[in-house]
């Protein structure tokens, strides 16, 4: 499979469209289920806010899981990402609600490497704090 | 209480090779909330030039995860895993895992140092078919708040 995109098409300072996802409670279960962290912070509105945090908080992959889906379904092929790496700076709170929490992620194509390959810096937000910062994916485009 | 600067570049192998499955990616998949038939259709993989049903990028984090779990649960390392914080987690892909992958995972302590008050420690998990192809590289750091806090010559 190859990449939708065309590297040709992309520029330095291009910016990919934002999407924004929903983190609900049955979410994070489900998430710690298929993942096999069952870290009670993600689940359990007791046992976080023992720790200090102010209630349950997602597993930082299921932000990173929704962050990789966002290069993904920019590029058009999953086997396309040569290197993904995200910094957790702060938790995305998740309240005991039908609405739970949204995160949403951008992206700026931040260099044009060698082999067909960008450099995209990523970003995501929950209740505007940034929830990832310093992250980065290097894909292989068209 | 410090970690055990003894165990920079001590390796743990997974028991035995993770066979990725069909079943345990389409969950992953719905878990995420991924809806790309890659990862559920065998045909549309196929067409794709896979050899079976691919995993979501981060897919691998079960097996570096299992990895982790093996360095900590040690007494000797003396880290504080209430106090444990995801401060980074990065990949490096030679392919995506493919159902039918039976995959080896060796993770290494590559790094402990302090930071401000806390200490951070980072695993390096290699995965590996069991014929040596190089599938990904998982990179994941760790934080251990307040885990400097009664060591004398944490520095910053």
């Amino acid at each position: 499979m190859t990449a939708t995109i065309k590297y040709a098409d992309v520029e330095v300072g291009e910016e990919l469209p934002e999407q924004t996802y929903p983190v609900r409670r049955l979410d994070l279960i489900r998430y710690a289920g298929a993942s096999g962290d069952f870290n009670e912070i993600h689940w359990n509105e007791r046992v976080a806010k023992s720790v200090g945090l102010p209630n349950v908080i997602a597993h930082g992959m299921f932000t990173m899981a929704e962050t990789g889906r966002y290069i993904t379904d920019w590029v058009g092929d999953p086997g396309a990402i040569v290197e993904f790496g995200v910094r957790f700076s702060a938790p995305v709170v998740v309240p005991d609600d039908d609405k739970g929490a949204e995160v949403t992620v951008s992206g700026v194509i931040k260099k044009k490497l060698d082999d067909n390959q960008v450099v995209v810096a990523i970003t995501a937000r929950s209740k505007g704090v940034k929830v990832l910062g310093g992250s980065t994916a290097v894909v292989r485009l068209a | 209480m410090a970690i055990n600067r003894d165990f920079l570049g001590r390796e743990y192998r997974a028991p035995e090779p993770y066979e990725v499955t069909r079943g345990k990616i389409r969950e992953f998949a719905e878990a995420i909330q991924d809806p790309t038939p890659i990862y559920s259709d065998t045909a549309t993989a196929r067409a794709a030039g896979y050899t079976d049903v691919i995993a979501p990028p981060t897919f691998p984090i079960i097996l570096g995860m299992a990895g982790a779990g093996q360095a900590i649960v040690d007494p000797e390392l003396r880290l504080d895993f209430s106090m444990v914080v995801h401060r980074e987690q990065r990949f490096r892909y030679s392919r995506p895992m493919e159902a039918g992958d039976l995959v080896e995972c060796v993770t290494r302590i590559s790094d402990i140092k302090a930071l401000g008050g806390n200490e951070l420690m980072t695993l390096d998990s290699e995965m590996l078919t069991v014929d040596g192809e190089h599938i990904v590289t998982a990179v994941n750091t760790l934080v251990v708040r307040g885990g400097a806090e009664d060591d004398g010559t944490a520095g910053r």
